[in-house]
């Protein structure tokens, strides 16, 4: 390992982890988000030795074995999808809103998904899943 | 070849960069790793400082916080918005949750931008900054900190450990402005802070100037012409102040705005923010 490289480089070229993906490098798209300890971060601000000995979990560890995470299910159904480039680090920042907050209104939601870009701009589709694994996790 | 070298707490911290003052220090990575991740920086050394307890630590001792230079902004909002209500807006505005998870007022302080959002309120707020070195401790006035663009007071072998505010002694107001609400470089900002007992007034502007930058006249000129005992703002005071505030910056021409703009856009945050916080004062 090279002390200067990213956790997520660490997680995609060595480890295998392709699900956090690799845009921007700078911190401002979001599509590397990661759980570092419990709480989101972008993976490529954070250097690989400084996640030593901590829990990471990546998009990768929300589902269980098959079996989808209800915002996991939430995006498919009401079409947040589009490319998909988003989705990973979407899915960890709304993983993380609905753990912290089981009906978040409007301004809460775009406050925590502010920092997750969607170029296809499906952030509609994206507010309706939020919505939809908010009810059903109520 | 970049060497790795991970702090175990503070005196080894300061131990390290005693024996490495060419290393750079990363707490919440959030600029370090840019320039990494980009090329534009080759460390030979890397210290990290984000396992050291002391740093991640806010403590309030009578009529100051001492805020350790290592506490996310996230934890600023959440925890100091009663105690440092200008530092707590500002980090909102800092980044998006995930950079505020991370990003820390020491890295603001270590990085220098002129357009680090958390810095106005520190000169506002009249802050002292903490350094240590194996050679002991220090306090810089935040308002003495900066000497220009990515330049600190701050010696190779130095590191920020703290942070020292008085805890807000009326309302505190910070504006920013920028193309969204989020993950937005400020095109210009103002952080304003009153204290009505004192009858003191403190202000500073931010991406206005090379560093961070107090106004020590608008202060004075608007602690002598409000009426302290609940009258209103008279426009005219308004406007100077306003105008006084601009006077004490000098804004460059860059991609985000042109110096004209960044002129008349920090005239129009520093009324704005006086009027917010004029309003609180006598709303309570």
């Amino acid at each position: 390992m090279e002390a200067g490289e990213s956790l997520l480089f660490l997680l995609r070229e060595r480890v295998g982890l392709p699900g956090s993906k690799n845009a921007c490098e700078q911190g401002e798209c979001g599509s590397c988000t990661v759980y570092l300890d419990g709480t989101p971060v972008c993976a490529c601000l954070v250097a690989a030795g400084q996640a030593q000995g901590c829990e990471v979990v990546t998009v990768e560890g929300l589902a269980d074995g098959d079996e989808l995470h209800p915002v996991q299910e939430a995006f498919v159904e009401a079409g947040a999808v589009q490319c998909g480039f988003c989705t990973p680090g979407l899915l960890v920042a709304v993983h993380d809103l609905l753990a912290r907050c089981d009906d978040p209104d409007e301004p809460q939601i775009r406050e925590a998904l502010a920092g997750n870009l969607c170029r296809c701009t499906g952030y509609e589709k994206i507010f309706d899943a939020v919505r939809l694994a908010a009810g059903r996790s109520r | 070849m970049t060497q790795f070298l991970s702090a175990a707490d503070l005196r080894h911290a300061i131990e390290l960069k005693a024996a490495h003052p060419d290393a750079t220090l990363i707490a919440g990575g959030t600029d370090v790793m840019v320039g990494l991740n980009f090329g534009h920086r080759q460390e030979s050394r890397l210290i990290d400082i984000s396992r050291v307890a002391e740093l991640r630590e806010w403590s309030r001792d009578g009529d100051t916080v001492r805020l350790g230079a290592g506490v996310p902004y996230t934890r600023i909002v959440e925890e100091l918005g009663g105690e440092l209500p200008g530092l707590a807006r500002a980090a909102r505005t800092i980044g998006s949750a995930q950079i505020r998870n991370r990003a820390t007022v020491g890295g603001n302080l270590g990085t220098a931008s002129p357009a680090g959002d958390a810095l106005p309120p520190l000169l506002a707020a009249r802050a002292s900054v903490e350094v240590a070195s194996s050679r002991g401790t220090r306090a810089v006035p935040a308002r003495e900190f900066f000497t220009g663009p990515g330049r600190s007071v701050l010696e190779t072998d130095e590191i920020v450990t703290s942070v020292r505010l008085p805890v807000a002694a009326g309302p505190q107001q910070f504006a920013k402005l920028g193309p969204r609400n989020a993950m937005v470089i400020a095109v210009a900002s103002v952080a304003l802070t009153l204290d009505p007992e004192h009858r003191r007034v403190g202000c500073s502007a931010g991406s206005a100037a090379p560093t961070p930058v107090a106004a020590a006249e608008a202060e004075e000129f608007a602690a002598a012409e409000l009426d302290w005992t609940g009258g209103e703002l008279p426009a005219p005071v308004l406007a100077r102040f306003g105008g006084l505030v601009a006077g004490a910056t000098s804004p460059i021409d860059d991609l985000r705005g042109s110096a004209g703009y960044r002129r008349h856009a920090v005239a129009v945050l520093a009324r704005r923010t006086l009027t917010w916080a004029w309003q609180e004062l006598w709303r309570s």
